[in-house]
């Protein structure tokens, strides 16, 4: 993992260093179906998805939103908190799909006694679409 | 005129809450999360290496708590067959770890109607609280999901 970022360093505006994630696979929907209690057939029966009016099985939104979970816990560190973090879910992604997520650093400033920085992030798949827009306070460890 | 899909019955759900969900955090429950979501950090897996951070320990992801359902909680009546998610909001004001005890109480919150791409669209909105086995609130959570 890279080095915790250093609050003086902290630029508003800048970008973070993007999480590029493997395909998705339905064998994954599966797990995450398994490991978060959602067993609703959209996201691993074709058939079903497809009666749905969707194209083919598509990834769970709280997947997603676990995907920017793991950018920003990356980014600040073992030591940094997550103090906030929602997403807003605007599109579709499928298996095979290749999510990377970005985020710039919207502003930094100190409250009850931490450093915080709000955070734009977003999911990206590789037609470019931006289907999970969301926002992050973090709390840094330094 | 279209006919609303918000009844009475309907709006008469604000305000309803669950009856509270009690969980124990298992720590292979952490690990599965994790390896479902891809997510390599030491810290949700190895004992020796999250001892030497802030937390003393191994913690839960962030999203994790969304995997601890709340109790018994009246699903909101409407003439709808069809979901998709809207949108989901974290506050943190503590971590998750192995072995506590988590009360989660969900509680209807907000309903309204919009016409879209889909059609006649409700949102439903819940909101969710996360207690520890020490009695401090851990998280909060306010889901969004479109009925339609």
């Amino acid at each position: 993992m890279a080095t915790a970022p250093r609050w003086d360093d902290l630029v508003e505006g800048e970008e973070l260093p993007p999480l590029v994630k493997p395909a998705l696979t339905t064998q994954q929907l599966v797990m995450f179906a398994g490991a978060s209690y959602d067993f609703y057939q959209i996201h691993y029966d074709k058939d079903f998805a497809q009666a749905n009016g969707l194209q083919n099985v598509i990834a769970h939104g709280l997947l997603k939103m676990a995907f920017l979970g793991q950018f920003i816990t990356d980014w600040i560190g073992p030591n940094g908190m997550v103090r906030k973090l929602g997403c807003q879910y605007r599109g579709m992604d499928y298996p095979g799909d290749v999510i990377t997520v970005r985020g710039t650093i919207v502003r930094k400033y100190e409250a009850n006694g931490e450093r915080l920085v709000d955070l734009d992030i977003w999911t990206e798949n590789q037609r470019g679409e931006k289907t999970t827009p969301g926002r992050a306070t973090v709390a840094l460890a330094d | 005129m279209t006919e609303s899909l918000l009844t009475d019955e309907a709006r008469a759900m604000i305000g309803v809450t669950s009856e509270p969900g009690v969980h124990r955090v298992d720590r292979s429950q952490i690990r599965l999360f994790a390896e479902a979501i891809g997510d390599p950090n030491p810290l949700y897996v190895d004992e020796e290496y999250a001892r030497t951070t802030r937390w003393g320990g191994i913690i839960a992801p962030p999203t994790f708590v969304y995997n601890l359902k709340p109790g018994a909680f009246p699903e909101i009546p409407l003439k709808t067959t069809r979901l998709l998610n809207g949108g989901d909001e974290f506050e943190y004001f503590g971590v998750v770890r192995p072995d506590d005890v988590i009360v989660v109480i969900a509680k209807w919150t907000d309903l309204y109607e919009r016409t879209g791409r889909l059609g006649q669209m409700v949102f439903t909105i819940w909101e969710t609280t996360y207690t520890n086995q020490h009695g401090k609130l851990v998280a909060k959570h306010k889901a969004t999901r479109i009925r339609y």
